[in-house]
């Protein structure tokens, strides 16, 4: 089984040399500590920077220079600034190549919930509806099931949708799942993780052919 | 050169009234109008409507607004970080319309263009496009969303002219330049106020004719809400 980092190590082995990419708060911002370093790949952060960098040293950290997720950070060379309507051409343009994001639930047939509780945790979509309308690469970084232990990888989801028919791939702790038109595909599995274990934690149709491969690390 | 100019914030804020619809720039607490903000707990209007990405704190930004009850509607992309936010819009105190944000930076720039409406992807299929026209292109699902009605819209820039002249600094940039020209009033404030003919045209991000009244921000706090930092080796 994967741990958040594991999981964002072997999202970073789906980043391709020349892609430009958004990552989502929590889990994804840790791709960015796994991408290889002989290739090349600029973040984009919606709030209106291309070319983002590491976190600051101390002292060095700037109100005006902060992420999505209100992190300070900083840019590498080749970085510009625009604004949010701009950014968001990017995103809706389908400029940007690969979104990263997390999620409460996804479906079968690719729908994703991940902005709102009912009645209990609305904390709002921020960019992710117009990141997941778009985007033709959607990977969803997660954990396999909630807290409670309950599957987050359903036949419907039960939560409000963030985007319809938009995932194509999931990394969890347990698997990695291509999404077709058929139900969940299992690619691959966890280091340890049995297929019987990835089943029992999957609600929806889970497609099963052949041998499935342990991750390669 | 036509003079943007105000003395102060009072001035500035001059014909705000109970009841009206304000713009905000400004990502989280990053590129907020500090200045304006502060003035209009000063003068303590209510029932207003705010569009901002975000609610800002319990205690900074639109927060200092929710905690006096000024806000009768919210209307933001984001709203986490401010528990008194939730707690007002779960009780039902406050009505909230949250919106994704590329649909909120784009309804203000239709405004700020000119444009009546737009058809955008996001939101389809979701409780957002409920109720709203719905059109095909090119096999694609897309909705019908319209661009914001306000009466003053708050900006913060890095450095302005008299001429209402704005460039902005870093990822303060924001919705700011995006919701100048989008209200009735464009209010912006400036760490910078510059003689007119010190910014090179070539480098202005918004130019004045967008801008109704300048003023020079008398105290910018600039609160990191996410102080990340790594080690030095």
């Amino acid at each position: 089984m994967l741990d958040k980092n594991g999981i964002a190590k072997r999202i970073a082995k789906e980043v391709k040399d020349g892609d430009y990419v958004n990552l989502g708060i929590g889990i994804p911002t840790l791709v960015a500590n796994f991408v290889r370093e002989d290739i090349e790949v600029e973040f984009q952060s919606e709030n209106g920077v291309l070319g983002m960098g590491p976190f600051p040293f101390e002292g060095e950290e700037d109100a005006d220079l902060i992420n999505a997720g209100k992190q300070t950070i900083t840019t590498l060379p080749g970085a510009s600034f625009f604004d949010s309507a701009t950014s968001f051409a990017m995103i809706r343009g389908k400029h940007v190549d690969l979104t990263i994001l997390g999620a409460m639930e996804v479906s079968e047939d690719g729908d994703i919930a991940n902005w709102k509780i009912p009645g209990k945790m609305v904390k709002g979509m921020g960019g992710a509806m117009d990141l997941v309308a778009s985007a033709e690469n959607i990977i969803v970084a997660m954990m396999h099931t909630n807290r409670a232990g309950a599957s987050k990888l359903l036949k419907k989801c039960t939560l409000p949708l963030t985007g319809v028919g938009c995932v194509k791939k999931i990394v969890t702790n347990l698997a990695v799942i291509e999404v077709t038109p058929k139900g969940f595909k299992l690619l691959e599995r966890a280091p340890g993780v049995s297929v019987a274990a990835i089943k029992e934690a999957t609600e929806g149709q889970l497609i099963i052919e052949g041998d499935i491969p342990e991750m390669d690390l | 050169m036509i003079n943007k100019k105000v003395a102060n914030v009072t001035e500035a804020l001059k014909g705000v009234a109970d009841s009206m619809t304000f713009m905000f720039g400004g990502f989280g607490l990053s590129g907020i109008p500090e200045n304006a903000i502060a003035e209009l707990v000063k003068l303590n209007i209510i029932n207003l409507t705010c569009i901002s990405n975000n609610a800002g704190v319990d205690d900074f930004g639109l927060g200092l607004l929710l905690q006096q009850k000024q806000i009768k509607k919210m209307i933001s992309s984001y709203v986490g970080e401010n528990d008194e936010f939730e707690r007002q819009m779960l009780s039902g105190e406050l009505d909230v319309e949250l919106i994704p944000q590329g649909t909120l930076a784009e309804r203000a720039r239709a405004a700020q263009a000119g444009f009546p409406a737009f058809y955008t992807p996001a939101g389809y299929g979701t409780e957002v496009a409920e109720g709203k026209e719905i059109r095909e292109f090119d096999g694609k699902m897309y909705v019908l969303e319209h661009a914001f009605n306000a009466d003053f819209g708050f900006i913060k820039a890095w450095k302005g002219d008299a001429a209402g002249n704005l460039i902005f600094k870093g990822t303060a940039r924001n919705f700011n330049p995006n919701m100048c020209g989008a209200a009735k009033i464009t209010v912006a404030e400036v760490e910078e106020l510059v003689p007119v003919g010190e910014l090179d045209p070539n480098q202005i991000h918004i130019p004045g004719i967008f801008v109704q009244r300048i003023f020079k921000g008398e105290h910018f706090e600039k609160r990191i809400e996410q102080r990340t930092v790594r080690q030095r080796q």
